[in-house]
Formats: C-alpha cells, structure tokens, sequence
C-alpha cells in the first residue's frame, strides 16, 4: 500500500481530532492489556516460555537457511509447491499466475499482513481477480477501503455504528436493506454473506504464523475460523508467508502459543490453530487439490547480522500496540503504512526506508511498556534509537529539529547559561498561574495543549534549585520537615 | 524448477548466508541442527496440566467450558441419548452429519429412532455435525482434529453446531504429547494433511473488541465426555 508515513504529523491531527477514534481507542487501553496482564498471572511460567519463545527465534534466524531448505523438502515430499520470492513484486506475479492458472475469478484471503505489505489485493484487481477478505475486521475495512489500523484487529479504529452504516451501504444489494443496532446480528449477517464467497472462491490464500521446518507444515492462528475455510473450501491454496516465519519444531510451536495468544488477546488459546501439511491426500472427502507456500524475503535477510536482526524474532501479536501510550492516543492509521505502534516504527523504516518512516521512531516517549510485554523481548526502545541515529547521520531529521538540537546542546554545555534560563523559564511559566499543576493552554504551545495539559513545574524553582537547595539543608529536624 | 525461480531461491539463500557471514552450514554445526530437529527439546514445562488422568479430565472440561463449550460426561452405552438429548433441549433438527470413522461406530445409533446420521464430509446446509477427536488438551480445553477420510475438515467448520464425541483416555495435558502421539500414529514427519485444534466455538471480537460467537465456524459446541 501507499505509504503516508512521511506525512505523519498530519496523520496524527486528524486521529487526535477523530471522536470516533478516540471513543474506539479508549476501550483499547483498557482490553487487551488488562487481558494479557491476568493471563499472563494465571501461567507461572509465563516469563520462562518468553525466554525461550526469544531464544527459539534467536536460533531459527541464526539457521534460517537451514530451517528454511528443510522446510521446503518436506512440503515437496508431500505433493505441496515452495515458490521463493526476494521482492515484493515477484511475490505478486507468483501469486497471480498460481490465481491465472486455476482460471480463479475470486480468491478467499484470510488476514494477512505480508500480503498487506506487498499491496498484493491491489495487484490482483487489476488483472480482474476479486480479493474477498474474511476476517471480520479486514472485511469491514476492505468494504470501506481502508488499510488496517491494528495488526490483529484490523477494524479496532470504528465504532459499532459505524460497521452498521457500511454494512447497510453495501448490503442492501444482496437484500439486506435493514440497518443494524446489535453486534451479534452484524456478525451474523457478514457470517451470511462471507459463506457464500467461500463456496464460490477459486483459490483460499492466507498468510502463516508460522512454517515449521520439522513437518513441513503451515500454521494458522484465528479466532473466526475463516482461515479454516480459506484452506478446506477452495481448490487451491496458497501460504504466503515471510522467511522468519520458519521455525524449527512441533515442540517450539507449542512453546511459542503459550505466549502468543496470551500477549494478543489474553485467551488461553485462540479457538482455531491449524496446521496444514501438503494438498488433499488420497481417500480425503475435502481439501484442496494444490497447496503453495510462498516464502517472501523483501529486504528482511538484510538484517540478519545487523544490530536491527532483533526485530526478526517478531510474532505479530499486537502487545506493543496494545501497551503504546502513542499507538493509545493515535491509533494505527497515522502510522502511515502497514505496520503500526512500536514494531511498526521498527519495521516500516527497514522495509519502505528511513527517508519515507523517519517519523515514526521519533514517535515514542520510550516509555518501555512495548518491550516490558514483548513475548520474544524485543528491544523496542533500542531499536526505535537506532533509527534516530540513523535519521541523524544522514542528515534527514527536519531542519527545525536539527537547530533545536544544537540550540540545546550550545546551552546544555554553559552550565551557568542553563541554570540561568530555566530560572528564567521558571519564572515566567509561573505567571501563567501554576495553581492546578498543569496548564489548559499556553501561548507558543497550542500545538501541546490542544489535545493535552501541560504540565507545570512544581514551585520552589528548577530542578537545579532544589537539590541545591536540599543539599545545603543538611540538619536532621529539617530533612523530618513535611 | 524454472531457472528463474532456482534463481530466485539461491538469491535469498544466499543473501542469508552473505548476512550470517557463512556459506552452507557444515560440519558440527550442521550436525547440531540436525540432531535438535530429530530430537526436539521440549520448552519450560508448564505445571498446571501435569496431573493424573482423572484430574486432566477434570481441567479438559472445565477449560472447555470457559471457553463456551458445553460438556456432557456419560458411559458409551448413553452417548446416543446424550446427543439426542442435547438436540432436542437445543431445538435443533436431527438430521445430522456424521464422520465415517471407525471412532464412532461402536456407539448404538440405531437406539434414537430419531437421529438420521449422513455419513461424509460436512455441506453448506449442515446444521449438525457429530465427530470424534484424535485427542484434547487439557491445559486449554482444546479439541485436537486428524484430517483423514474418516474425519472431513470440512465436518469441523461448515455446520452451525458441532458435536464431538471424545473418550477420557484421548485428554492429555499439552500439546507436546499431542505431537507424541502423531508421531506414534503417523509416523515420524507425517503430519496428516490438516490438524485442526479448536477451542470452544468460532468467536470474533472485531466490532468494539466484544466478543460475538459464530462468526464463521459453528456457533455451538458440545462435547460429550465418554467415561471408561
């Protein structure tokens, strides 16, 4: 898809200034964190199987030559196709001949991010092939043509009503022409809908959450069951999947859905984990009669051996948005690419370039919640820095940032300079009245206290002052001082 | 293989390698690899489910449930009467769709005069489907499915309400004696074409994180607990 991370700043005056964003991201804070925090608590070992999910992906990437040639012997053994793809493009023509071969007219997609990436239902349209998304959420956003905003809830930004408006907008055609108020009959009528297209679709294409290399098996993870669908109804089904999907074992599998569900959502287990292993087999009553798996590289073998190859152990589910105070207030769609929140501000730069997604790592307080609930310990702060640094060496950071920055380095280095003009700024702050401890507004800041307070400094001076200050009061009666 | 598409694959092989600062693994290092793939180390034990079978039962079913499963816990004989008896409270027809597997023909069907059983694979207008399970979790409440002639995936998905017949002796704690029991059944490497594990009915919670039952699979699922 088209990126508009580079207008990132403008992406996010228009989600602060979006109610019904706001009002969806409200009840994001509160979700899926809180979900994933008693899950987590209900499990002991919990933070053990962190440890090793990281450690499992350390060694899949460490080998993921090895993984990845064992992988594609088992699925040929098994009657199955492996189609390798280093760009982008070559993934799209891959699959539109693999769709042109069956004659395909509809393809039934469950959820996938790569293909996201790839742009690959744009590509599809073009040549007269209708992508049919499945998922819920992508179904909703597919209907009214926009990118997902979250990697495992595509749809979190909108509101019920909102879902009720777009669903009577494009199915009064098929006769259901009664606007909805009730959640359930939503899903029961996209169910209605959806089924008929998975009768009719040609091909079933999903993604993969994992490929292991011990079986030669694909591995799906949902809630809905449609993937289920996507790879039982058609006749051909396609995997797209990304090199670092491989891991080793059956075993490392399970070790790795201990956490995934638990960081995503907060379940004990999605309803539906699936492993496919090659097309329909003699005697089968259903199945598909081809299966495909598409192993896609775009850039990522570049980062193998760099200091960035962390961002590789990456599982997709979600925690480090759910947990981003940023993600919290903007939501996924000012990102500006495919992949929002904190892995996004790692990825997007690596994938579409530091000049487009610059923005993004600037984006984050570096709070840490993002890697304090990564379930492979992905050091998200350290890798956001090192785009910074990246971003700066190469002279891409804005002008205004650039001579803010020397601006304070100059001060920051004349102690007397410093200590001078934060009094000074101390003191004039207090004219603004810091009786509340915050500011509703302040003149030169409007762009700050649109959306928030600002916060006021405490009386008693600059930090300088007090300690100062506190270090010449050295007598025991004064420290016992309230 | 085309030539552009052997291409295409040394080209990312060898852009891993190139990046890994090493040609084609060799020597002891490869034979590391190797040996952890033939003898997977199993990850940090988890304890809840590291229990006697009479509790594993207990865990299966009461997992499954919070999951929104519904569970019924009988001898063989009443299995029939369970099932017909479940239709009846739940208002649903008795035309049923049944698995062709060896599972479930022990179970005297002909005793509900009612029930009318097709056996094969699950259709659109399916409101019913009766399985069995190859195995279940009980660390999550979990139904493990075989694809085989004798078990349609199709059985697991289309139908609106899934009803799954499952002896006490297939409930094991997680899933690393799930695969132990593939490779005894299969072989080792031999994965049946699809192992459908399912917990609880179909759920969606994309309209404002709530989650709604049946978005695409069935909308009920009843497990009958066969007692031994």
């Amino acid at each position: 898809m088209e990126s508009t991370a580079r207008d990132f700043k403008h992406n996010v005056d228009h989600a602060l200034a979006d109610p019904n964003l706001q009002d969806s991201l409200s009840k994001l804070k509160v979700g899926f964190s809180e979900r994933r925090r008693q899950a987590a608590e209900r499990l002991p070992e919990f933070e053990a199987l962190r440890d090793r999910a990281r450690d499992i992906k350390n060694h899949a990437l460490a080998n993921l030559d090895f993984y990845l040639e064992e992988f594609e012997r088992k699925v040929l053994a098994l009657g199955g196709h492996v189609h390798w793809a280093p760009t982008a493009a070559d993934a799209r023509r891959i699959i539109a001949d693999l769709c042109l071969s069956v004659g395909a007219r509809t393809v039934a997609k469950s959820k996938s991010m790569v293909a996201e990436e790839i742009a690959l239902n744009e590509h599809l349209e073009a040549i007269g092939i209708a992508p049919i998304e499945t998922d819920l959420g992508e179904y909703i956003i597919q209907l009214r043509h926009e990118p997902p905003s979250h990697i495992i809830a595509p749809a979190v930004h909108l509101t019920k009503d909102q879902v009720a408006d777009t669903f009577l907008e494009h199915h009064a055609k098929l006769g259901f022409t009664k606007r909805l108020t009730e959640r359930n009959d939503l899903v029961a009528e996209a169910r209605h809908v959806l089924r008929q297209k998975f009768l009719d679709a040609d091909v079933g294409l999903t993604g993969a959450n994992f490929l292991v290399a011990e079986t030669g098996s694909s591995m799906l993870i949902t809630n809905e069951g449609n993937a289920d669908l996507s790879n039982t109804l058609p006749r051909m089904h396609i995997v797209l999947a990304s090199i670092e999907k491989v891991i080793p074992t059956l075993e490392d599998a399970a070790v790795l859905l201990r956490v995934l569900a638990r960081s995503a959502t907060g379940q004990e287990s999605s309803a539906y984990t699936t492993l496919n292993t090659g097309p329909k087999r003699p005697g089968d009553l259903d199945g598909p009669e081809q299966y495909h798996v598409v192993i896609l590289d775009n850039g990522r073998s570049n980062v193998l051996g760099t200091d960035m190859q962390d961002m590789l152990r990456c599982i997709r589910c979600g925690a480090c948005m759910n947990h981003c105070p940023v993600y919290g207030a903007i939501g996924g769609h000012a990102y500006g690419w495919v992949y929002p929140g904190p892995i996004g501000a790692v990825l997007t730069p690596q994938l579409i370039g530091v000049e487009e997604a610059g923005n993004l790592p600037n984006a984050s307080t570096f709070c840490g919640r993002c890697e304090s609930v990564c379930p492979v310990r992905i050091p998200l702060p350290k890798l956001m820095r090192h785009w910074r640094e990246r971003e700066f060496e190469r002279h891409l950071t804005p002008a205004a940032v650039r001579r803010g920055l020397a601006l304070w380095s100059f001060i920051a280095r004349r102690p007397r300079l410093y200590r001078g003009l934060t009094a000074l700024a101390n003191r004039i702050l207090a004219l603004f009245g810091r009786a509340e401890g915050r500011y509703r507004a302040l003149p030169l800041a409007s762009g700050w206290t649109r959306f928030r307070d600002f916060p006021a400094p405490p009386a008693g001076g600059t930090f300088h002052a007090q300690w100062t200050k506190s270090r010449s009061v050295k007598s025991p009666s004064a420290q016992r001082k309230p | 293989m085309s030539e552009s598409a052997a291409t295409a694959r040394s080209q990312i092989l060898n852009s891993i390698r190139r990046a890994l600062r090493r040609g084609e693994i060799s020597g002891a290092e490869r034979q590391a690899v190797e040996a952890r793939l033939a003898a997977p180390p199993r990850g940090p034990a988890v304890a809840r489910a590291r229990l006697a079978q009479p509790e594993k039962v207990a865990l299966f079913c009461q997992w499954a449930e919070a999951n929104n499963a519904t569970v019924a816990r009988v001898g063989a004989a009443a299995v029939p009467a369970e099932i017909m008896a479940y239709l009846a409270r739940n208002n649903l027809p008795t035309d049923v769709a049944m698995a062709p597997s060896p599972q479930l023909a022990d179970y005297d069907w002909a005793s509900q005069k009612m029930l009318r059983p097709r056996r094969g694979r699950g259709e659109a207008s399916d409101q019913v489907a009766i399985t069995g399970a190859f195995a279940a979790i009980a660390e999550t409440g979990t139904l493990v499915m075989a694809s085989g002639p004798e078990h349609p995936v199709t059985l697991n998905l289309l139908p609106d309400t899934h009803i799954v017949v499952l002896r006490e002796a297939d409930i094991v704690g997680g899933y690393e004696e799930v695969w132990e029991r593939l490779r005894e059944r299969y072989g080792k490497n031999r994965m049946p074409r699809t192992i459908n594990t399912i917990t609880g009915p179909s759920r969606t919670g994309d309209i404002e994180q709530t989650i709604e039952l049946g978005a695409h699979g069935p909308r009920r699922m009843h497990i009958v607990v066969v007692r031994e």
